[in-house]
């Protein structure tokens, strides 16, 4: 056996190549049907570029061709998990435009779907996060919760998914006659699974692990990027639609805006926008007890339904705050029963903008969880 | 601050760079501007004491029939102002100033504007299709649009 040798080397001369790699469209962490041409530099991302477009349904070349009501299942689709909460935004924009009065029964039922639709995405978006940091049992749970909620959708819309349940200036059927007790054993169920969930996987020291100090997004930054919903609050931000610029019966509420503290880490990293959604959840419960307490059981849902729907000439912009963020619709009209341009500003479309500015610097497996962060549905992106 | 002072204040800097003021209630109020200047116009109502509009909540593309326009719906995390900025500009010649420097979200929106519609931002670093594929032809969002019979020999239905 000869000596070994010793080799010198002088770290700051060595190159190495770099390797464009394509993520999806087909690939399971990229939560849909997304592409991502990455750089790396062995191991480190030294460049994002999504790439887009590929469930792009011309929605908004649709919404041109229809009537007002007929909109609406378009706009189930776009974000197919938090179909009540984009229904709102839009029936509200006709509402406003035609002067539409909504009853109170309505008022209420619509603001206690749209919290448990929020509860359900965020289910969704913590479960499938916790999926992308290798925690399976999670995903499990979260599911069979959400299913009771979807229970409640279909018994109200006949639809567990899709429901074109808002009218413009009503409901399509009125609940069913057990629904308050149904929606209080819900709350008490998440509430339950909640806490079952911050034990498993939110303080669980792996997970910190992997999320903490993560994929930091600087407030300014956010602002600039117009991000909005848990994106924007996780870094700081304290902004709500619900409460900066209530809109429906928001204001009657009490509820906080939770933010991201860097309690683990930094300001701004993975674990703070998961914890603002998981403490999101909580508020909803604590909106939907407060709604099924004061929400009045009599009443006509349908009473004050337009029997011709002719909006002014103008346009209106009209936002509202989704699970994922500000959903908002540009609605022009040219004074017939048909819109002449509905533009959606898809949540997901701009928050899915500030990736490429996230992500440099970080390793290819957290890559992943910055993008399981974010909490994108392509159906919105692409639209 | 309301949207007719901000009109007045605009007014007064800009002068005829400002052209109106729609008011049409129950619907949105609008400033029309003149498009060669919305860049200095936006950096303003960005950075200056009293506007500081920091969050472009949408940009749109519109088709006029003759000519095509952009809506930017702005808003102030601080004093909780929006305001609403349109610019139009002649079909044949759609060229109005990237924003894209001022607000970095103006980035996907502005490319989601040229691929539907057909607006040529001017300036923006990366102008390509964001939706629609990188090759396709026309701006689909056009009222006079036709849809092609072949895309790639592949028929397309509809």
């Amino acid at each position: 056996m000869g000596e070994k040798k010793r080799i010198e080397l002088d770290y700051s001369k060595i190159e190495s190549d770099r390797m464009r790699l394509n993520v999806g469209p087909q690939h399971p962490s990229t939560h849909g049907v997304l592409r991502l041409e990455v750089e790396l530099d062995g191991e480190i991302v030294t460049e994002v570029v999504p790439h887009i477009g590929y469930l792009h349904r011309c929605f908004e070349k649709h919404a041109e061709k229809m009537t007002y009501p007929q909109v609406i299942p378009y706009i189930d689709r776009m974000d197919y998990v938090t179909s009540m909460n984009n229904e709102l935004p839009y029936v509200m924009a006709i509402e406003k435009m035609l002067g539409i009065e909504v009853p109170e029964k309505v008022q209420y039922i619509r603001v206690i779907m749209c919290e448990l639709n929020r509860i359900a995405s965020h289910q969704i978006a913590v479960a499938t996060f916790g999926l992308d940091a290798g925690a399976f049992t999670p995903f499990l749970y979260f599911f069979r919760d959400r299913e009771y909620i979807l229970a409640i959708f279909e018994k109200a819309s006949g639809a567990r998914l899709l429901f074109n349940y808002f009218w413009i200036g009503g409901l399509a059927a009125d609940v069913h006659p057990t629904f308050k007790e149904d929606v209080l054993a819900i709350v008490k169920q998440v509430r339950k699974t909640n806490k079952e969930i911050e034990d498993l996987l939110i303080y669980n020291k792996i997970f910190i692990e992997r999320t903490a100090n993560v994929g930091i997004l600087p407030p300014d930054v956010a602002i600039n990027y117009a991000c909005s919903g848990p994106v924007l609050r996780g870094s700081g931000v304290k902004f709500d639609l619900r409460k900066n610029e209530p809109y429906s019966i928001y204001d009657r509420f009490d509820f906080d805006i939770p933010v991201g503290m860097g309690e683990v880490g930094t300001v701004g990293d993975c674990w703070d926008r998961n914890i603002v959604r998981m403490r999101e959840m909580e508020q909803s419960c604590r909106i939907i007890e407060q709604a099924i307490e004061q929400m009045p059981n009599e009443g006509d849902v349908q009473e004050k339904l337009p029997k011709k729907i002719k909006p002014p000439k103008g346009d209106i912009y009209m936002r509202a705050e989704n699970p994922k963020g500000d959903l908002g619709f540009y609605i022009v009209s040219n004074g017939t029963d048909k819109p002449e341009r509905v533009k959606a500003r898809g949540t997901s479309f701009v928050n899915l903008s500030v990736l490429p500015e996230i992500s440099k610097g970080y390793m290819f497996a957290d890559l992943i969880l910055i993008l399981g962060s974010i909490d994108i549905v392509l159906g919105e992106v692409d639209r | 601050m309301t949207i007719n002072e901000i009109y007045e204040q605009l007014k007064e800097e800009y002068g005829d760079s400002i052209i109106e003021l729609i008011e049409n209630p129950p619907c949105d109020s609008s400033i029309i501007v003149k498009a060669e200047s919305i860049f200095d116009i936006c950096h303003t109502l960005r950075d200056k004491p009293g506007f500081e509009f920091d969050y472009l909540m949408c940009l749109s593309g519109l088709d006029l029939g003759e000519n095509l326009s952009a809506v930017y719906h702005l808003y102030s995390m601080k004093h909780s102002h929006k305001v609403v900025l349109k610019t139009i500009v002649p079909k044949d010649n759609p060229k109005i100033p990237s924003v894209e420097k001022i607000w970095r979200t103006a980035d996907w929106h502005e490319r989601e504007a040229y691929d539907l519609i057909g607006i040529i931002f001017e300036g923006h670093h990366n102008l390509i299709r964001i939706l629609c594929p990188y090759d396709w032809e026309g701006y689909p969002l056009r009222k006079d649009y036709k849809e092609p019979e072949y895309y790639h020999e592949m028929k397309v239905p509809y």
